[in-house]
């Protein structure tokens, strides 16, 4: 009996693996939405953010902010040459779940790194502080 | 003059081992007057990788010691200083320098490693690839045992003296499946490794989960509250190699493992290994310490410009 070698068992195995990894829906979002929070699929819109309007969430958003996104997108979210400004229309008014998603996915040829080492719960605080941010305020401290 | 020399190289080795010290401190601290640090996270794991790559012009800077114990034979300390760079959103690199003391022996520099993770699906799945290329140059007197392939095996340990003679020019291949569901995270590594020297694949495997202790973050700045804790479990272990795909006479290791991430931005690890079979060294207790330098390369480019 023809015996299979354990490395074509392996390869055989991860393809199927990657594939089923890929192999997820991809629908868009309508046009009228940021060209990069447009990729976000049209389910996203739907998702609830379990802590909109909560104080506690957007100060605890704004303190993962710093943490981890300030660098780039600056300190109140006005931006900086490396990534663009948060604290704007399109930001604020998006569908929380479409933010989410972005957060969560990335934008990895763009570089903007994906950020589902966090978990769900702290992304829904980055995205609830996101949407505090007043588009005015930023535009004062735009660069 | 035989007898001359041996009582200088005596009498220098104490010298050397500063001058590695420093090296090692040196490579470690120089970038830090460079760029700003970050507070992102690094892994949790020290042998299993997951999908979360590192940030794009990110640097981040890591000392992992490892304490062996093996069944019989001296203890011995072997650590990397590891250098991950985020050259895209996709690609991040690793360089490596590895060294290692070993009681009543020695303590030498063993050799380097340079390792690529590409990710190919650039969207969250259920299950994410990551591809895994390495080189790797060191000695045989290598105990950093970063990762377990073949019949690696803790007994009959060579005393440095001679392991450090036999160099040991290998490829190793990765295939990094990782998942994320309410919080844990689940990866499967599959191992492939070659001696350039034209031995057999030899294969291994690491598989490990983790999990934040608290999964929303409070709203006050803290050191010692539950959100900065992560804890997680790895296993890993030999596979055998191409002519033998088996599990006998291999070493295999159970591994917890807890990560603090403290506000400062620095990440500390620790994790208490557990030999699980003959072959395995007793105990392997491993600590890390990293840290992360935010738009590290983007900053350094523009000192060149």
């Amino acid at each position: 009996m023809r015996r299979t070698s354990p490395t074509c068992t392996l390869l055989a195995t991860l393809a199927i693996l990657c594939g089923l990894s890929a192999g997820q829906s991809d629908n868009s979002q309508p046009p009228s939405l940021d060209p990069a929070l447009a990729r976000a699929p049209a389910v996203a819109a739907t998702w609830i953010n379990p802590y909109a309007g909560q104080d506690n969430a957007a100060r605890a958003g704004r303190k993962l902010f710093e943490r981890h996104c300030a660098e780039c997108h600056g300190q109140s979210g006005q931006g900086s040459e490396r990534a663009p400004r948060l604290a704007k229309a399109s930001v604020h008014n998006a569908p929380p779940g479409v933010l989410f998603w972005f957060v969560k996915n990335g934008a990895l040829k763009e570089g903007m790194p994906a950020w589902s080492r966090l978990p769900d719960q702290r992304l829904w605080q980055i995205v609830t502080y996101l949407q505090t941010m007043t588009p005015e305020e930023s535009a004062k401290t735009s660069p | 003059m035989q007898l001359s020399c041996n009582n200088v190289s005596h009498a220098l080795a104490p010298l050397r081992r500063i001058a590695l010290r420093v090296v090692f401190l040196a490579c470690a601290f120089l970038p830090c007057g460079l760029a700003a640090p970050a507070r992102a996270q690094g892994r949790a794991y020290f042998v299993a990788y997951d999908h979360h790559m590192e940030e794009p012009g990110a640097l981040e800077l890591s000392f992992n010691p490892a304490l062996g114990v093996p069944k019989d034979g001296n203890k011995f300390l072997g650590a990397w200083m590891e250098f991950e760079y985020g050259a895209t959103g996709w690609w991040t690199s690793e360089f490596y320098l590895d060294g290692q003391t070993t009681w009543n022996e020695s303590t030498l520099f063993t050799g380097y490693r340079w390792e690529n993770r590409f990710r190919p699906l650039l969207r969250e799945h259920w299950i994410n690839p990551v591809l895994y290329l390495e080189y790797e140059d060191v000695n045989e007197a290598d105990k950093t045992i970063k990762d377990v392939v073949g019949f690696d095996s803790g007994r009959d340990l060579e005393p440095n003296d001679e392991a450090r003679h036999e160099r040991e020019r290998e490829i190793e291949l990765k295939l990094i499946l990782s998942s994320n569901f309410k919080g844990w995270n689940l990866s499967e590594n599959f191992i492939a490794a070659k001696n350039l020297a034209g031995e057999a694949w030899e294969f291994g495997y690491a598989v490990a989960v983790a999990r934040p202790l608290t999964l929303a973050a409070s709203a006050e700045d803290c050191t010692l509250c539950a959100e900065n804790f992560r804890l997680g479990l790895e296993l890993y272990g030999g596979l055998g190699d191409w002519h033998h795909f088996t599990l006998s006479e291999t070493s295999h290791y159970l591994a917890p493992v807890v990560a603090w991430d403290l506000p400062s931005g620095v990440t500390l690890r620790f994790s208490p290994g557990f030999g699980l079979t003959s072959e395995s060294h007793r105990a392997l207790i491993r600590f890390g310490v990293s840290y992360e330098i935010a738009g590290f390369g983007p900053r350094l480019a523009r000192m060149f410009r």
